[in-house]
C-alpha cells in the first residue's frame, strides 16, 4: 500500500518576513507634508492621501506582490511580485502626491516617507531573493538590469513624479545637476582609469618581484585606513603647495581646493583594490599550468598575455569593481572642497537642513553605484572562462 | 644524442640531484626510476633548464644547452609535465596547439596535427576537440598533456610520469602507442616513472635514482640479473625477477619448428605471456603465429631455461 504524504503548502521563509515587513510598513505614513522645504513635515497614512477609490488599486497591487513573494517554488512569480509590487509603490506616490498638494499653499512640499521606503526596500529585497533562486546568466541579468533603468527612466521622464518635494529641486538646479553628474562621473572613472593605469604595471611588477610586493602592498594597504575626510582634508595642503610651487600646474587647473585634490585622494584609495586583485589574480594560474608555460618555451611575456591574465582576468575585474563602486561613494565628499559632483548638493542640503536636496545628492549616488556594481558584476562572469572549481 | 655531465642541484642543504652523469643515445628511451623525492623530475628539469644546475651541464648533440636562450631551447624540446599542466582556460585543441602556435606553424597544419594526435590517443577529435580541461577524465587529461609534448614533432621529450594516471589497460595502450611513434620518428625520450613495470616495458635504458645520485644505468636485462645495489634489488623485486627477466624476451626468440597442440600466441608476444599461456592451459608448448601464419612452437623448457639465473 502507498502512503501519500499531505501536500504542505511551501512557503518561503524570507517571503513571509517580506509580507510582514510591508504589511507594517503600511501601517507607517507612507508621505509627510510641510508647509515649506525647510519645516519638518506630517506624517499621511497611505490611506489618507486621496479618495479611497483612487487608492486601492495600488493597494492592491502592494499587497499581491507580497503575497506573490511567499511562495516557496516559483521563484518566477516571486520575482514578478517584486515587481507588481514596485508598480504599486509608484503609483500610490503619483497618486498621493498631487492630491496631498490641492489647496496645501504655494511652498508646500510633499515627500515619500517612512512607509514608502520600507515598502522600497522590502520589495527590492524580494526581487533580489526571487533573482538568487533563478541564478539568471550575465546576458539575462544585463537585460533585467537595462529594464530596470528603463522603467526608472520611463518613471521620471514621464512627469509623474514632478510634485515631489526633491524633483522640485531638481526642476530648481537642472543644470546643476547635469553639471554635477558629470563632474561625478569623471571623478569615479577618471580615478579609476588612473588607478588602473598605475595599478596594472605595478601589479604586474609585484607579481615577478616579490620583494617589492611586500614593500608596496603594505603601503598601499595603509592608505587605504586613512579616513576618507582626512585624506580629503590632507590633498588641500599638497595639492596647494604643488599648485604654487610647480610651474605650469596652475594652469592645469591643480590647487589646493577643487577637482584635482579629489581625484588624487580618490586615485589613492583606488591603488589597493587594483595592484592587490592584480598581484592575486596573476597567481591564481594553477601552478602546473604556469610550469608547463614555461616549459613549452613561453616568454615572460607570453605566459603573461596567455596564461596568467585570462586566468587572473575575473579577479583583476573584481578588483576594478570594488574600486568603481567605492568611489562613486567616496566621491560625494569631494563636494567638501569644491570638487563638484553630488557631493555638492548633499553638503548644501546639510547646511540647510532641506533634506530633499541631500536626497537629491545621496540617491544618484545610490543608483550608480548599484548600477556599476551589478555591471561590473556580469563583465567578471563573463569573462570566467575558467570552468569553476566543483568542489568549493 | 644527451650528454649530461656531473649534474648537481641543491636546494638548501639537500642535493636533490648529485652530481649525475650519463648518456642518453639518440632514437633510445630512456626511464628514470626512483622511488619519491629521488630527485628523478629535478633531473628532468634541469635538460630543459626549468631548473639551474648549482654545477654540471648539458650537451645535445654536442652543444652545451647553455649556449641557446632558455625558451628558445625549450621549444625544441617536447615536456609533460607531471599532473598534466593543461591551461585551463584553452579548449582541448587549443591546448594541444600552443607549441605549434608558439613556432608560428599554419592554421590548417595545427588543425590536421591536433586531430591526428587526437587519434593517435584513442580520442575522438570531433568528440574531444572543443572540450574544456576540466570536462576530461583524469587519463584524458594526461593523454591531452602527453599529446600537447608530441605536437611540434620534437627530436627530443622530457615526459615526468606520463601514464601515472591512467588504468592498467589504457595505461598499457598508451605505452605501446609511445613505443610505436617513437619508432616511428626515431625520437629521444627521457621519461621519469616510479613504476618498475613501466620502466622495463619501455626502456632501452633505465636509470636508478636513489637520494638525488644515479645509482645504476643500464639495458633493463642488466637491471634486473645484475642489480648494482640493494636499493636496485629492490625496486626490481626479488620475486617477480623472472617474470620480468620474461617479459623482455620474444617469443620469436625461442620459437621451434613443428606443431603444437591449443591456441597459438603471436611471435611478438613476450615469453611471459606464452609462459602463462602455457600454466592456464596446463601445456607444455604453445604454437606461435605470425600474421595469422603458424611459424612453429615455443616450450616450457625453453622458457624456463630463460628465466633462470645465468652469472
Ligand atoms: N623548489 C624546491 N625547493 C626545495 N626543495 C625542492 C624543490 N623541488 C624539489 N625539492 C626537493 O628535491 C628533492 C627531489 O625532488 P623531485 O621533485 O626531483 O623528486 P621526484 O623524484 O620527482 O619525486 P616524485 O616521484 O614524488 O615526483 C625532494 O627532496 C624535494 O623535496
Ligand atoms: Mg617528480
Amino acid at each position: 500500500m502507498m502512503i501519500v504524504a499531505p501536500r504542505r503548502l511551501a512557503l518561503s521563509a524570507p517571503g513571509f518576513l517580506f509580507a510582514v515587513l510591508g504589511l507594517g510598513a503600511l501601517l507607517v505614513p507612507f508621505m509627510t507634508i510641510a508647509a515649506n522645504r525647510i519645516v519638518a513635515g506630517n506624517g499621511i497614512m497611505v490611506w489618507d492621501l486621496a479618495a479611497p477609490a483612487a487608492m486601492w488599486p495600488g493597494l492592491a497591487a502592494v499587497v499581491a506582490g507580497l503575497l506573490l513573494g511567499l511562495s516557496d517554488k516559483m521563484t518566477w512569480a516571486r520575482f514578478a511580485g517584486a515587481g507588481l509590487g514596485l508598480a504599486g509603490v509608484v503609483v500610490l506616490l503619483m497618486l498621493g502626491a498631487p492630491a496631498l498638494l490641492e489647496g496645501a499653499g504655494a511652498n508646500a512640499r510633499v515627500s515619500p516617507s517612512v512607509g514608502f521606503w520600507c515598502l522600497l526596500g522590502v520589495f527590492l529585497l524580494l526581487a533580489a531573493d526571487a533573482l538568487a533562486g533563478m541564478a539568471p546568466g550575465p546576458l539575462m541579468r544585463a537585460g533585467l538590469l537595462a529594464m530596470a533603468l528603463g522603467a526608472l527612466a520611463a518613471v521620471l521622464w514621464s512627469g509623474a513624479l514632478d510634485d515631489l518635494s526633491i524633483l522640485l529641486e531638481y526642476a530648481s538646479r537642472r543644470d546643476a545637476f547635469v553639471a554635477a553628474t558629470w563632474q561625478h562621473l569623471g571623478l569615479a572613472f577618471g580615478s579609476l582609469a588612473a588607478a588602473a593605469a598605475i595599478g596594472f604595471p605595478l601589479g604586474i611588477v609585484c607579481h615577478h618581484q616579490a620583494r617589492l610586493r611586500s614593500a608596496i602592498l603594505p603601503v598601499l594597504s595603509f592608505l587605504q585606513t586613512i579616513p576618507s575626510l582626512a585624506m580629503f582634508g590632507l590633498m588641500i595642503p599638497v595639492l596647494a603647495w604643488v599648485g604654487a610651487t610647480v610651474p605650469g600646474a596652475q594652469a592645469l587647473g591643480i590647487a589646493g581646493i577643487g577637482f584635482a585634490p579629489a581625484f588624487l585622494a580618490l586615485v589613492l584609495y583606488a591603488l589597493l583594490p587594483v595592484v592587490g586583485n592584480t598581484v592575486a589574480g596573476l597567481a591564481a594560474a594553477p601552478e602546473a599550468a604556469r610550469e608547463a608555460a614555461r616549459g613549452m618555451g613561453m616568454t615572460p611575456r607570453q605566459r603573461l598575455w596567455r596564461v596568467e591574465l585570462p586566468l587572473g582576468l575575473p579577479i583583476i575585474l573584481t578588483g576594478l569593481r570594488i574600486v568603481l563602486v567605492q568611489n562613486i561613494g567616496l566621491a560625494v565628499i569631494a563636494g567638501l572642497i569644491g570638487g563638484g559632483g553630488f557631493g555638492t548638493f548633499v553638503f548644501q542640503g546639510l547646511n540647510q537642513t532641506a533634506t530633499d536636496l541631500i536626497l537629491l545628492g545621496a540617491l544618484p549616488t545610490v543608483a550608480f553605484a548599484l548600477t556599476a556594481a551589478i555591471f561590473m558584476d556580469i563583465l567578471v562572469d563573463l569573462t570566467r572562462t575558467m570552468p569553476e572549481p566543483a568542489d568549493d | 644524442m644527451i650528454e649530461i655531465d656531473g649534474l648537481t642541484k641543491t636546494y638548501g642543504d639537500t642535493r636533490a640531484v648529485d652530481a649525475v652523469t650519463m648518456t642518453v643515445e639518440t632514437g633510445t628511451i630512456t626511464v628514470i626510476v626512483g622511488t619519491s623525492g629521488s630527485g628523478k623530475t629535478t633531473l628532468l628539469r634541469m635538460v630543459n633548464r626549468l631548473e639551474e644546475p648549482a654545477s654540471g651541464e648539458v650537451r645535445i648533440n654536442g652543444t652545451s644547452t647553455l649556449s641557446v636562450q632558455p625558451h628558445l631551447l625549450r621549444r625544441r624540446i617536447g615536456y609533460a609535465i607531471q599532473g598534466h599542466g593543461l591551461f585551463p582556460h584553452h579548449t582541448v585543441a587549443r591546448n594541444i596547439a600552443a607549441v605549434p602556435m608558439l613556432l608560428n606553424w599554419p592554421h590548417d597544419k595545427i588543425a590536421a596535427r591536433v586531430d591526428e594526435l587526437l587519434e593517435l590517443f584513442s580520442m575522438d577529435p570531433v568528440q574531444f576537440r572543443d572540450r574544456y580541461p576540466a570536462d576530461l577524465s583524469g587519463g584524458q587529461q594526461q593523454r591531452v598533456g602527453v599529446a600537447r609534448a608530441l605536437a611540434s614533432r620534437p627530436d627530443l621529450m622530457l615526459m615526468d610520469e606520463p601514464f601515472g594516471a591512467l588504468d592498467p589497460i589504457i595505461r598499457a595502450r598508451a605505452q605501446d602507442d609511445l613505443r610505436r611513434i617513437q619508432q616511428k620518428l626515431g625520437s629521444t625520450i627521457m621519461l621519469v616513472t616510479h613504476d618498475m613495470e613501466e620502466a622495463i616495458r619501455l626502456a632501452d635504458k633505465i636509470a636508478v635514482m636513489d637520494a638525488g645520485r644515479l645509482v645504476q644505468y643500464a639495458p633493463p636485462a642488466e637491471i634486473i640479473t645484475h642489480p648494482a645495489t640493494d636499493f636496485v634489488a629492490d625496486m626490481v623485486g626479488d620475486v617477480e625477477r623472472p617474470l620480468r627477466l620474461l617479459s623482455l624476451i620474444p617469443v620469436s626468440q625461442v620459437v621451434v619448428d613443428g606443431p603444437a597442440e591449443g591456441a597459438a600466441i603471436a611471435s611478438d608476444a613476450s615469453l611471459r605471456d606464452a609462459l602463462s599461456a602455457c600454466l592456464w592451459t596446463g601445456r607444455t608448448a604453445v604454437p606461435v603465429e605470425r600474421d595469422g601464419v603458424p611459424i612453429g612452437h615455443v616450450t616450457l623448457d625453453a622458457i624456463r631455461a630463460c628465466a633462470e639465473f645465468q652469472p
